[in-house]
């Protein structure tokens, strides 16, 4: 039973951190309609960030956050609006090609950081950082507890934007029906570009909150890469509340499959999950949130 | 019966190439490392246009073709392991497993569409890789499989992959030409019309599924023959089997029969290029390059030249031909 209840908390808290990633995916393929395979990639660059900048001045990893943030925001900006905006118009045999595009950014920023850095293990050490506390038997990691707070402010916030600001319901105007949001007077690239580096931002964001729990090496990122598109298909295209839910239901699940299956195939749960949810319930969670 | 009755005609340029790859080791002598490096140009060709069969001529995307590779390349190996037979037979054998597999995905992934479709697929050669790795009663896991190579020469390796090579382009080049390759390009351009006009696209879907994964087995056993070892993080690897059959294919040019075969000579040589630093002249830092210089490749190839090396021929030869009379002029 203690093992039960410890793997559904570290599974929740987790969850927790899914979920921020999984909100900047959700939003990016709402929007933009593609899948961003260099999501991960773009996490691991806001960790190397905050790696350098803890490293080399000393600068605790949650103050960078002012520091960070803006820059991957702008990298996303960048990146939406010269690799993949001008993709829209090019006529190409696939239409996948703005996908093939974020395999190629991602790889190219893998390999800037294997070049940068090197492919050794970094990692930063805090006072915090092994820190737990035991309640009722059940041990909490720091890093971790503050990230699932960390979380839920985020996706809170995010939820707040969409919701009830012009720039949120510009971004789900367009998320429904980007010709319509046009003749509204909205400007779809703009709003397109944004929400390219507004997924950035969050995905770098949840990469500092990983940095105290894992060890970071350049080719960190595709695996979370593939959570957070597990994640999105889950909880629905373009639904934070079904990423909330998504990100914490792969969280619970992978850590009971670490448990109880076998350590190995923590990561195929989630992917079998992923199979059955397109299967069987193609828009995710959605379907029971609504939102 | 018509003019087409003829079932495959090769152009100049196709038999010369062929001519040439054949002669190429008899008026070089190249070093085991050079011959190494041709043998892989022959391996991504096969693998290259399997992707491109299935994503570039029927538009089903995948990023799954590790999980055939790997199939093909397990075949082979633990044919020699479990029962010590040559894994020859396996090169013959893996192929036709990889489609029994190719099938029995695809009841679950030719559900899905566009970018699902590419997502679906994922999945299950990330699955795959991860089922390889822990049934170690069947795969010994993360030991691998290893095998004494039949022969210390790679000559023979390089004639075994050119045949496959040639092989499958081939293969390709006909069936691209029967009924079912303009049923293929249908499906590509519009399933739903497709369907309208009463072709059968389940049933072309997994004919063009069963071709493409067809030779992902043998590119997998091949490989498997010629390295002498395996383990699941190798031949199931997302990353430098799933992508890279997609981005030989980018570069070489979606769609086109030999443009698997031109991205796979790009793709090595553009790698080696860098990664032996310009072939000693420039800083030993170059090296470290390799991998990011192609990518940035594939950027810039798909922003500027979206049907690849071989769809834009005619744009690329135009613009060649046109900065030549320019600095002729001056």
């Amino acid at each position: 039973m203690e093992i039960f209840m410890q793997s559904l908390v570290s599974g929740l808290l987790i969850g927790g951190l899914y979920a921020i990633i999984g909100i900047g995916m959700t939003l990016i393929m709402g929007v933009l309609k593609i899948i961003n395979l260099a999501h991960g990639q773009i996490m691991m660059v806001g960790m190397y960030i905050t790696w350098t900048l803890w490293y080399f001045l000393g600068i605790d990893p949650y103050l960078s956050i002012i520091i960070t943030v803006p820059i991957v925001f702008y990298l996303g900006d960048g990146i939406s609006r010269f690799l993949l905006h001008p993709l829209i118009e090019k006529d190409s045999i696939l239409p996948e090609n703005q996908v093939l595009m974020t395999v190629g950014i991602g790889m190219v920023l893998v390999e800037l950081a294997r070049f940068i850095f090197t492919s050794d293990y970094r990692s930063v050490q805090t006072s915090y950082n092994a820190k737990s506390v035991y309640i009722a038997g059940i041990s909490l990691n720091y890093p971790l507890i503050i990230a699932f707070f960390a979380a839920i402010v985020l996706t809170g916030g995010m939820f707040f934007v969409l919701m009830k600001t012009d720039l949120g319901r510009s971004i789900r105007a367009t998320a429904q029906d980007s010709d319509a949001a046009t003749l509204m007077g909205i400007s779809s690239k703009r709003i397109t570009i944004l929400t390219y580096s507004i997924g950035s931002a969050l995905v770098a964001t949840a990469g500092i909150f990983l940095l105290p729990i894992y060890y970071l090496y350049p080719d960190f990122g595709p695996a979370f890469t593939v959570k957070a598109f597990v994640i999105t298909i889950l909880g629905g295209l373009g639904s934070t509340v079904g990423a909330i839910a998504g990100g914490i239901v792969l969280g619970i699940a992978e850590t009971f499959g670490a448990t109880y299956i076998s350590m190995g195939y923590r990561d195929a749960v989630g992917l079998v999950i992923f199979l059955l949810v397109l299967v069987f319930l193609p828009g995710g969670l959605k379907r029971f949130t609504k939102i | 019966m018509g003019e087409n009755k003829k079932m495959i005609q090769f152009t100049k340029w196709e038999i010369i190439t062929l001519i040439g790859a054949i002669i190429l080791p008899f008026i070089f002598d190249f070093s085991p490392y050079i011959q190494g490096l041709l043998i892989f140009i022959m391996l991504w060709v096969i693998l290259g246009s399997s992707w491109n069969l299935l994503a570039g001529f029927t538009g089903q995307v995948s990023f799954g073709h590790a999980a055939y590779f790997g199939v093909g390349a397990y075949t082979a190996g633990l044919l020699y392991f479990h029962f010590k037979i040559s894994p020859w037979w396996g090169l013959l054998l893996g192929g036709f497993v990889a489609v029994i597999f190719g099938y029995l995905l695809g009841i679950i992934v030719f559900r899905l569409r566009g970018p699902y479709f590419a997502l679906g697929t994922l999945a299950t050669g990330e699955i795959l890789r991860l089922v390889f790795g822990e049934e170690e009663w069947l795969t010994n896991g993360h030991n691998g499989i290893l095998y004494m190579t039949t022969w210390v020469s790679k000559y023979p390796y390089y004639f075994v992959g050119l045949a496959l090579a040639a092989a499958s382009v081939i293969s390709i080049k006909i069936i691209m030409r029967t009924k079912a390759g303009f049923y293929f390009l249908s499906i590509r351009e519009d399933e739903d019309a497709a369907a309208a006009l009463g072709i059968n696209t389940k049933k072309y879907k997994n004919i063009s599924m069963a071709v493409s994964t067809f030779w992902a087995g043998i590119a997998g056993a091949f490989y498997m023959i010629y390295m002498g070892f395996i383990d699941p993080e190798v031949v199931f690897s997302l990353h430098n089997i799933s992508i890279l059959s997609i981005l030989v294919g980018i570069i070489g040019g979606v769609g086109t029969v030999w443009g698997p075969a031109v991205g796979a000579v790009t793709m090595v040589f553009v790698q080696e290029l860098f990664r032996s630093a310009l072939f000693g002249l420039a800083p030993q830092w170059f090296s470290g390059l390799h991998a990011l210089i192609f990518g940035v490749l594939v950027i810039v190839v798909i922003l500027f030249m979206p049907g690849g090396i071989m769809g834009d021929w005619e744009l690329i030869a135009k613009r060649f031909r046109k900065s030549t009379r320019a600095e002729s002029e001056a």
